[in-house]
């Protein structure tokens, strides 16, 4: 059988509500909020943390496929990136899916033909963090959101036990390659001769190809572009309310590409063991799979995930998205990053790697553009084995709470990481409660988006306080 | 090993008033501080056989000095960060110390203000960037690698951050004392422990009167072979100790680095002590010249330095005992806090302060009856700096 075997997701712990864009723009806010990346955050960075959440006690997969419709670049692949930085050996087949809300599901039936085909098993990361226009109506509906979901031949927490595909040429949401913001038809257009007759049939379908009744499954997951048709789309299908699976857009918003996957991970971590459950994305056409519940997902639920949220403001958003051009400090320029420099540094940049000397056994981090080639403590030359610490805790040593510090989140928090296990790193902080920040906070490692500089964005890993 | 002391002595010196000389460039910087120096020492720009020019940024190569005119001598440019212009002193030093020429003159500057920033850049070397901002783009600040010093020392002896705060205003509120004294200092205004505890924070615990201003400026040195000094002056002033010691990263990779001292500090003030024969610093030293750049800087170098015992600096502190009153004035100019930092000027700078101190020509700053006289800079940061210490006194012996 082949089947999902883990699952992962991370939704970022900032929030926009419904209320606070009301506020801004002194109109009737929606009810509910969005998740927001951090500044630092992008899809990339979302979509390590679900990878590394979901490969925890898991083998090492043949194939990474990352479905966004929000990729950084435009030309250069960020399922490598998304792979290096989970420390994936160089013979993982990456591949991106994009250019479709369905890039997510299509992904997923993707990594089912590679287990198929002989994989042990393949990775998929779906993230993405879409923008509606300010004052428009996709503004408070487009949350940030990413997941990741092992699938295998063993172990199963779900076997796969059929799937159906159909596209459909049908304009109703797009973007162009200048836009940064969602573009749309006519609402009750889209939804009447698009998302409604094509969810309710790939949903009807399915059913009818394996023979089975809406009565035969415990639950419904789909993707819908908001509330309001996920809702219509349950009522007219012969389900329970009960059955149907809540997408969660009052939380996070609708996390595009991730929505459906989002919800599916949700589903299983309420399931039982027998559960059938029928699965769809949309976009461009649908996909739907039909699932069985072999046994819950242990470690963090949904639950958990979104329990440490901080509510932000308007001003906070337009800066973290760079919809505002602001005034740059009066700080000399740092020197831009060395591609060559980079290079050289790129199993540190990546995934944290740093060395323990053969003779003395301290684990050490190369300084960034300085390899180290003599052991700091014993001055042993070149006599080192590799050590990773990307997936070290640590606890704060010192610290600074540094008012120039480039960050869009000030004030910046800074310090000195002693690893448990041994080593030391200094770094920025990231999503921390200031009022929290002392000496001795245990942190873990997060890999984040540093800086834009000549169009390329330079990741590293930053520490973060343990919730 | 021989020690340098009092083979070489100083017999000019010279430095240009510090701050925001949008009036002066480079080369107007360099000729006042040369020339106040030369006519200090009572010789002409002919007489110096060798020269040693040291700046961060304001130059390259030996160029740097041209303006001076000087007539086909070897001049040197030097650079190691905020020790740059001590080290200047170093080479023409251990030149004339070595018998290659009688006589040279050491030199440093730095014009920060042409800019048109705030603050001092990071290393414009690609690949050299401590904090790793070539590899990147982004990282902490000048201050808060100083930060991580107080509020680690905070820590390790269990200062609560509102007395923490306090001590590091009370040694901003000293140097503002003694800069009020000096004009040549950049700043003269003098500040309570109120106005330093509640200014703006700019890395924490370090608030804007814990850091050091961003200003132009020049100091120079005349060295002469000791047994040729009072040919020039009845009171020159002599060598007695230098040393430089040079970090390895130690502090940003090894855990067993506690942030509550600056090995850097400790091993050059060991190796100057060695050289001029002190045993007791806090009793022999008469007055000193430490790197203030940021208060948590000076508060640890107390005690880097032998001037309080560990963990004794908040006492010294409390008592004033490093006051121009107390019994080792310290930073009698007014420090880095009221100068700024040019950084390839300081060094020379603080040297000029305890040449005039020894001469008894330091006006309403004057400590008494002083002997020895000491200088410290620290370039870079904790495990990765540069520690650089100089003693010099107006006796042979």
């Amino acid at each position: 059988m082949i089947g999902i075997t883990s699952v992962g997701a991370y939704i970022p712990r900032y929030r926009l509500s419904g209320e606070e864009i009301g506020r801004m723009w002194r109109a009737k806010g929606g009810k509910g909020e969005k998740a927001v990346a951090g500044y630092d955050e992008d899809t990339i960075t979302m979509a390590v943390a679900a990878a590394l959440e979901c490969m925890k006690g898991q083998g090492a997969p043949e194939a990474l496929y990352h479905a966004t419709t929000t990729a950084p670049y435009k030309e250069k692949q960020a399922a490598s990136i998304v792979a290096a930085a989970c420390d994936l050996d160089k013979t993982c087949r990456t591949a991106d899916f994009t250019n479709s809300l369905r890039a997510g599901t299509t992904a997923l039936l993707a990594a089912v033909d590679a287990v198929k085909a002989g994989a042990s098993s393949a990775l998929v990361t779906a993230s993405d963090c879409r923008l509606g226009a300010p004052m428009g109506r996709f503004e408070s509906a487009l949350g940030d959101g990413a997941c990741a979901i092992m699938i295998g031949s063993t172990d199963l927490l779900a076997s796969i036990e059929g799937s159906y595909s159909v596209f459909s040429e049908f304009t109703d949401v797009w973007r162009t390659s200048k836009d940064n913001f969602l573009r749309a038809g006519e609402g009750r257009f889209i939804e009447e001769m698009g998302y409604i007759p094509a969810m309710r049939e790939i949903l009807s379908d399915t059913i009818k190809k394996y023979s089975l009744t809406p009565a035969d499954f415990a639950k419904v997951v789909f993707y819908a572009p908001d509330g309001r048709g996920h809702a219509s789309i349950a009522k007219g299908l012969g389900f329970d309310k009960a059955q149907v699976q809540d997408p969660m857009y009052d939380v996070i918003g609708n996390t595009g590409a991730a929505a459906a996957l989002i919800m599916l991970i949700a589903a299983l971590e309420e399931a039982s063991p027998g559960d059938r459950i029928l699965f769809a994305g949309y976009g461009d056409g649908c996909d739907a799979l039909i699932l069985r519940v072999e046994k819950r997902p242990s470690g963090r639920t949904m639950k958990d995930r979104l329990a440490a949220k901080v509510n932000i403001d308007y001003g906070s958003y337009l800066l973290w998205k760079e919809l505002l051009e602001v005034e740059p400090p009066n700080l000399p320029e740092r020197p831009a990053p060395s591609l060559a420099s980079r290079w050289r540094m790129h199993k540190t940049i990546s995934s944290l790697y740093g060395f323990k000397c053969r003779k003395c056994g301290t684990p050490q981090l190369h300084p960034l553009g300085q390899t180290v080639r003599v052991c700091v403590e014993c001055q042993a030359k070149d006599d080192f084995e590799s050590y990773k610490f990307s997936d070290k805790t640590g606890k704060l040593f010192t610290y600074a709470v540094d008012i120039l510090q480039p960050t869009k989140n000030p004030p910046g928090l800074n310090g000195v990481i002693d690893f448990d296990g041994g080593g030391r790193m200094i770094c920025e902080l990231t999503d921390y409660d200031l009022k929290k920040a002392q000496v001795g906070m245990p942190v873990q490692m997060t890999f984040r988006k540093m800086s834009q500089e000549k169009g390329i964005v330079n990741y590293f890993w930053k520490a973060k306080p343990i919730e | 090993m021989e020690s340098i002391k009092d083979k070489v002595a100083i017999i000019g010196m010279g430095c240009t008033r510090f701050g925001e000389r949008w009036d002066a460039g480079v080369e107007d910087l360099l000729v006042e501080a040369a020339y106040e120096a030369f006519e200090d020492a009572g010789v002409a720009p002919k007489d110096m056989q060798a020269a040693w020019i040291g700046t961060v940024f304001s130059g390259m190569s030996a160029m740097t000095l041209a303006p001076l005119g000087l007539q086909f001598i070897p001049i040197t440019r030097v650079e190691n960060m905020c020790a740059t212009g001590s080290e200047a002193l170093r080479g023409a030093a251990y030149a004339v110390a070595a018998g290659v020429c009688d006589i040279a003159l050491a030199i440093g500057v730095e014009k920060l203000k042409d800019s048109g920033l705030t603050g001092v850049r990071g290393p414009a070397v690609v690949g050299d960037n401590p904090d790793g901002s070539a590899c990147v783009g982004s990282g902490y600040s000048a201050p808060a690698s100083f930060a991580y010093l107080g509020t680690r020392y905070f820590h390790h002896y269990g200062i609560d951050r509102d007395e923490g705060k306090e001590l590091l205003a009370k040694i901003a509120v000293k140097n503002h004392q003694h800069g009020s004294l000096n004009p040549k200092a950049h700043f003269h205004n003098v500040i309570t422990v109120e106005q330093a505890v509640k200014a703006p924070i700019v890395a924490w615990p370090l608030g804007l009167f814990d850091c050091c201003g961003v200003s132009d400026g020049s100091a120079a040195a005349i060295v002469c072979r000791a047994d040729m000094a009072k040919n020039f002056r009845s009171d020159p002033i002599y060598i007695k100790g230098m040393a430089i010691s040079a970090g390895a990263r130690q502090g940003s990779m090894r855990p067993a680095y506690d942030y509550v001292h600056i090995d850097e500090n400790v091993f050059a003030a060991q190796q100057v002590y060695a050289q001029a024969g002190v045993k007791d610093p806090r009793k022999e030293i008469s007055c000193a010249e430490v790197h203030d750049c940021f208060s948590t800087n000076e508060l640890i170098v107390y005690e880097d330095l032998g001037f309080s015992k560990r963990g004794g600096a908040k006492e010294d502190i409390n008592s004033g005992a490093f006051t121009l009153q107390g019994d080792l004035p310290i930073n009698t100019d007014g420090g880095l806090k009221c100068f700024g930092h040019p950084l390839g000027a300081s060094g020379l700078r603080m040297l000029y302060e305890m040449y005039k101190q020894l001469q008894g020509k330091a006006g309403p700053r004057q400590v008494k009856n002083p002997h020895l006289a000491l200088t410290h800079n620290l370039g870079g940061n904790a495990g990765a700096g540069i520690g650089c210490v100089v003693i010099v006194g107006n006796e042979k012996g």
